[in-house]
């Protein structure tokens, strides 16, 4: 087999490789706030691949929307999610608590 | 690692491996229709093939894309009336000068997008996405103290699109043609209309997607 592997396909496997790490880790990673940035992360990838599959329209749609604007929404809702949390703990936590903190 | 989670590992790889086996497989069909869009090309009023794909030959896709992307603020808006536009003062002011400074490249990038788009890859989207992000880093930096003037102006702003893409539309029609064909002599000029009035009104409703409601001043 004359199978000649140039840098740029070395270059290509190492991008594949690292797109299916950081899909698996934002889908399993405990805490949410590093499963966004994960995400941010996975989304610039996939239009650095979009690149070398010479679709520079859909790689710049990617960046600007898939990973841009979602990771801003989420980390947003995040924070929205967390201000929830803390609102809930203080109703249920006594009086002492709540001036505590 | 859990009974369930290695469950569902096995069940993506099979899944990868299948449609591995099903792109190696199969020979793609000669017929294509990226032929014919290429072919197409110079009749679109633009040179850019993915302009001419999604203004032109498909016109009619990207219209219902900018419908979504007003029904997706409208839905928002109806859940949510108000929003509070600062979500704080950032306690660092890195922020706030880097974005006094990105702003206005921000502004020249995605007109630069946009009228790049009708010869070379570019166009709407990606220059309302770069508008939209510089929303949402504005509205971040706690920068926007929106004014009533503004307030009044949101509406219209993010209808721009939707309206001017359905009167060309409706105009095509009206010229005897199908729904969105241009007249090759004015198809240029129609597509960058679209375009144009499509690009404010992306960035206008990405920002307000992530400002999450109808943006309400400090004292209400």
């Amino acid at each position: 087999m004359g199978i000649t592997m140039t840098i740029i396909d070395l270059l290509d496997l190492v991008l594949i490789i690292t797109l299916l790490v950081c899909a698996w880790y934002a889908l399993t990673t405990p805490d949410l706030f590093n499963a966004v940035i994960i995400f941010i992360a996975f989304g610039l990838l996939v239009a650095l691949a979009w690149v070398r599959l010479q679709a520079p329209d859909v790689a710049m749609a990617e960046a600007a929307v898939g990973s841009g604007l979602t990771g801003a929404l989420l980390l947003s809702s995040l924070s929205a999610i967390r201000r929830l949390q803390l609102k809930q703990t203080d109703q249920h936590a006594s009086p002492d608590d709540a001036t505590a903190k | 690692m859990t009974a369930g989670r290695g469950f569902v590992l096995l069940l993506i790889v099979l899944l990868v491996l299948v449609l591995a086996g099903i792109i190696a497989l199969v020979t793609p069909d000669k017929a294509r229709l990226a032929d014919l869009a290429i072919a197409n090309v110079p009749q679109s009023g633009v040179l850019n093939p993915v302009t001419a794909v999604l203004l032109n030959f498909r016109g009619y896709d990207t219209l219902l894309e900018v419908a979504v992307l007003f029904l997706a603020i409208v839905g928002i808006w109806s859940m949510a009336r108000h929003a509070r536009v600062w979500i704080k003062i950032p306690d660092t002011p890195v922020l706030v000068v880097f974005v006094r400074l990105l702003l206005p490249l921000m502004v020249i990038a995605a007109g630069y997008l946009f009228w790049l788009g009708a010869d070379f890859p570019g166009g709407a989207f990606q220059g309302g996405a770069v508008l939209g992000g510089m929303g949402v880093l504005w509205v971040a930096a706690a920068l926007w103290q929106p004014p009533a003037s503004f307030r009044r102006l949101l509406r219209p702003l993010l209808s721009l699109g939707i309206l001017a893409f359905t009167t060309v539309a409706l105009l095509t029609l009206f010229m005897g043609y199908n729904l969105l064909q241009y007249p090759p002599a004015q198809a240029k000029t129609l597509i960058i209309i679209i375009e144009g009035a499509a690009v404010l009104s992306i960035g206008a409703t990405l920002t307000l997607l992530f400002i999450g409601g109808f943006p309400k001043k400090r004292e209400d």
